[in-house]
């Protein structure tokens, strides 16, 4: 994906990981339904430039990984009505997400 | 949104626009645009024409491109591998190129599994490959309802799923940009490749839609 790998990712496909419940006023890439659910590591990418550093003129370094979490959508909507195979992934950085 | 709208009677046009001062109603947020340029090309961070390059290289990509790589992946598995495994070195074997340091990963919709793409952060989109977005793509309603509701939202779009199969919702929440590879229509064995791009719609591209039906496009 991006030119540098991240060798030092902390989670792995298939880990169960939490999206922490933050709120912070600043600019950054976490949708606000996936905060506080649990999801599954689904595709560990690359490590790429911080947003939350970039959004103020800064390089975005150090690079963090980011990840595809997988999340069933009965555990993001309480209402869902839809088949229980009917998912969402969001693409969370690494700094965003605790083993669960 | 931002078509200018320029319906002037002759009275208010034969008074000319001198030195080119746009005599239209500038929003807030145009205002500021056109400030930061002023501001860009002032601090020489930019050159005047760069915006206009930039503009003109992204409306320079459409749809037809995306359809390209999706027939060579219909036509060729072992491209298709290629294209599941590493999009952005696979579509370089057809000549594209991707905006630097943005990733580029292509989804295949199955039988089991239908994929549709969103940013409920803001518009991300595979530019590159599918041109500019559309408007309904960038439009809160489309951000906001299809995460919570996206049966419905594929019903909208003419797009019924059995609930066998599973609806991916994808949400480009970071510099990864997705394209969805759709399935293959029946009925299109030993159509030339040149013919199945023509089959292939952006909003296919984007999982709210399925390709065409051969019978649909006139040969």
């Amino acid at each position: 994906m991006s030119p540098d790998s991240s060798d030092s990712a902390i989670f792995g496909p298939g880990d169960r990981v939490r999206v922490s419940e933050r709120y912070p006023a600043s600019h950054h890439r976490t949708p606000w339904y996936i905060k506080g659910k649990t999801g599954r590591v689904d595709v560990v990418y690359d490590a790429y430039m911080n947003p939350e550093s970039r959004a103020y003129g800064q390089a975005g370094l150090p690079r963090v990984t980011v990840y595809r979490v997988e999340f069933d959508q009965a555990d993001l909507w309480e209402s869902y009505r839809g088949p229980a195979n009917d998912r969402i992934c969001a693409d969370v950085f690494e700094h965003w997400l605790e083993p669960a | 949104m931002s078509e200018h709208q320029h319906d002037h009677g002759a009275g208010e046009e034969s008074q000319g626009h001198p030195g080119g001062t746009p005599d239209i109603q500038l929003s807030y947020r145009a205002k500021r645009s056109l400030a930061m340029q002023e501001l860009l090309v002032e601090k020489g961070i930019i050159a005047p024409d760069d915006i206009q390059r930039s503009v003109e290289s992204a409306r320079a990509r459409s749809p037809s491109d995306g359809a390209r790589v999706v027939a060579r992946a219909w036509v060729d598995p072992a491209f298709k591998q290629r294209l599941l495994d590493n999009a952005l070195t696979a579509i370089a074997e057809l000549g594209y190129d991707f905006v630097a340091d943005t990733g580029l990963v292509a989804l295949e919709n199955t039988d089991e599994l239908h994929h549709v793409v969103v940013c409920t952060l803001c518009s991300c989109y595979p530019g590159a490959l599918l041109g500019p977005p559309p408007d309904w793509y960038k439009s809160l309603a489309y951000r906001s309802r299809v995460v919570i509701e996206p049966r419905a939202v594929l019903r909208e779009f003419g797009l019924e799923l059995e609930s066998d199969i599973g609806v991916r919702v994808i949400d480009s929440t970071a510099e990864i940009r997705y394209l969805v590879l759709p399935g293959r229509p029946a009925g299109t064995e030993g159509m030339a490749e040149e013919q199945l791009a023509e089959l292939v719609t952006r909003n296919s591209m984007i999982g709210v839609g399925l390709p065409l039906s051969p019978e649909l496009v006139t040969t």
